[in-house]
């Protein structure tokens, strides 16, 4: 018993610790740089991106490292990758709704298309998923299809967070009856609600 | 003058035998004419990843995107499954089908288990 005792530690001073990358996907403004900078300033005390209520405020991926996330006794180091959102269509003329100018527009969509292409190619480079979802919004979207069956597809686990519990018309039980055969997390983003179940189910998802 | 929609039928024996990325071009240019695609069988997520990647590259001053939405071949019918998957097997995937268009044109296509929705912009 001593002996087995003494392996383990002797050999768990030199395994590697494991490290997971942890993708943040999902359409336009459904908050995931908004989680993204919950969970890093949960472990970190920092953000990872800005947000914005214009839409394709993340234009390029971004990744805060070697984010130590605990939870009980359990801790596991993740890189966090935000990605920009997933998008069939960029018309440059919404963004001078929000006040931009013609060439801020331009210059706004032309890195949004770009930043949707580098989203995609990302998939690779993913251990698991949380496919970030706005819960005010139809999930019968096809944008959020593609993600959840490419996800599928690549053997990638995923878990849905459904975001925005706080606002009125949020529903997480409309995100389940679309998506049955997955693990569904409500939470806010913004106000911090459900995060405790939240990190519970990530350790669960890494498992 | 009025101007009226204009509806494109692709059968899977039309675009069957090409590879992916033919098969993606070919879309594209019907949709870039201002044309409502609607195609027998159900695009594969991969495909239609690599859908959305070339209609982003493809974006400019005319073209703003794509509205896409699938619809699967469903039956209760476990017989039925069974002789579909052989199918599947021997001639593809002709089941469902898949609806795109020019985001000029189509606002939005919504879509729930039962019934799919086609808004098109004024």
């Amino acid at each position: 018993m001593v002996i087995k005792e003494f392996f383990n530690i002797f050999f768990s001073m030199f395994k590697r610790k494991k490290l997971v990358r942890l993708g943040f996907y999902g359409p336009v403004n459904a908050g995931k740089t908004s989680l993204a900078n919950r969970i890093s300033k949960d472990f970190t005390g920092e953000e990872l991106g800005t947000v914005s209520k214009i839409p394709h405020e993340t234009r390029e991926i971004q990744i805060k490292e070697k984010v130590k996330i605990k939870k009980g006794n359990k801790e596991l180091d993740f890189n966090l990758i935000d990605t920009p959102g997933i998008a069939t269509k960029i018309d440059y003329t919404d963004f001078l709704k929000h006040g931009l100018s013609a060439k801020e527009a331009k210059e706004r969509a032309r890195e949004a298309t770009q930043g949707v292409i580098e989203a995609i190619k990302w998939l690779e480079n993913v251990d698991c998923v949380l496919v970030v979802l706005d819960s005010t919004e139809n999930p019968y979207n096809q944008v959020n299809i593609t993600i959840i069956g490419n996800l599928a597809a690549r053997k990638i686990p995923v878990l849905i967070v459904g975001n925005k519990i706080d606002v009125k018309k949020s529903s997480i039980k409309r995100i389940e009856s679309a998506f049955p055969q997955y693990k569904v997390i409500g939470l806010s983003a913004l106000t911090g609600n459900g995060m405790e179940e939240f990190y519970n189910e990530l350790f669960n998802l890494v498992r | 003058m009025k101007k009226g929609l204009t509806f494109q039928f692709l059968s899977y024996d039309e675009i069957g035998s090409l590879n992916s990325s033919d098969r993606i071009k070919e879309i594209l240019r019907i949709v870039k004419e201002n044309k409502i695609l609607l195609i027998e069988g159900k695009m594969k997520s991969e495909e239609q990843a690599m859908l959305i990647q070339k209609t982003m590259q493809e974006i400019d001053k005319k073209f703003q995107g794509i509205e896409i939405a699938t619809i699967e071949g469903k039956n209760s019918n476990a017989f039925v499954n069974v002789i579909n998957s052989l199918e599947k097997m021997i001639f593809g995937d002709r089941s469902g089908f898949t609806v795109i268009g020019p985001a000029s044109i189509v606002k939005e296509i919504k879509k729930d288990p039962n019934k799919i929705e086609l808004f098109t912009k004024k």
